[in-house]
């Protein structure tokens, strides 16, 4: 099963779509709810990062029997040192995201913590795309 | 404790009924977002004083039936309205945080 969607710069109002989505999705699937908590975080925090700092993009989600896999695709600035990007607390977010209560340098340590795997493939100036795997028998 | 007892005990204004005898088993305080997204669990009250719609999508996302929203804050329309469709209840305080997270724990704990 394959789902796309949007995501739009700035856009914090439809935020979280794709999460709901695919949350409606995995339950009619019957998929344990251990693993949806964590599906739903990890995408979350994506669509987030990629509204917040990328100027658009698109998610692709597969699900399989065995695992889920959410590819975040942006096109936008792309992330000048990853290991720092993984800190917790550390965060490039502006004053106004910061407001609404993001950019609290908690969205990667997030969607590491709440993947099985997790790739990122990041180039400057050009986008970053975020590979997330999650095993639904796990 | 049910979430209508907490209304009442707590003396909290309702935006939006829903859940109302649900079962509350703790509660969290947070303004940050993805602090809430990692570590909140489902079941708990959210105490906050964002009023934006990212508020309902991560409350929905994480199965939480209320939040009580702070020092009188005010739901934006489409908060309000986005609580109506995920049926999450909207709850105002007049009182600060502190106080809001102080009473509650004293009732659930």
């Amino acid at each position: 099963m394959h789902y796309s969607f949007d995501i739009e710069r700035g856009n914090f109002t439809d935020a979280g779509h794709a999460s709901a989505s695919v949350k409606r999705t995995l339950k009619q699937l019957d998929v344990a709810p251990a693993s949806i908590k964590r599906i739903v975080v990890a995408l979350y925090e994506a669509e987030i990062n990629a509204v917040a700092h990328a100027y658009g993009g698109k998610i692709d989600v597969e699900i399989d029997p065995e695992k889920i896999v959410m590819v975040v695709a942006d096109e936008g600035p792309g992330i000048p040192n990853v290991d720092l990007a993984m800190t917790e607390g550390w965060s490039t977010a502006s004053q106004k995201v910061r407001e609404m209560g993001f950019g609290a340098g908690m969205g990667l340590p997030n969607i590491k913590k709440n993947t099985d795997e997790l790739k990122i493939d990041t180039r400057i100036g050009v986008g970053t795309t975020l590979t997330m795997t999650v095993y639904l028998n796990s | 404790m049910i979430l209508k007892d907490i209304i009442e005990r707590l003396n909290l204004k309702c935006l939006n009924e829903a859940n109302l005898d649900a079962e509350v088993s703790g509660a969290y305080s947070s303004d940050l977002l993805s602090d809430v997204m990692g570590n909140a669990r489902s079941g708990q009250v959210w105490i906050t004083m964002q009023t934006h719609k990212n508020v309902t999508a991560i409350a929905s996302l994480k199965d939480i039936p209320a939040v009580i929203i702070v020092r009188n804050g005010e739901p934006d329309a489409d908060m309000l309205e986005h609580a109506k469709e995920e049926d999450i209840c909207i709850l105002v305080s007049s009182e600060p945080t502190f106080q809001v997270c102080g009473k509650l724990y004293e009732l659930i704990k």
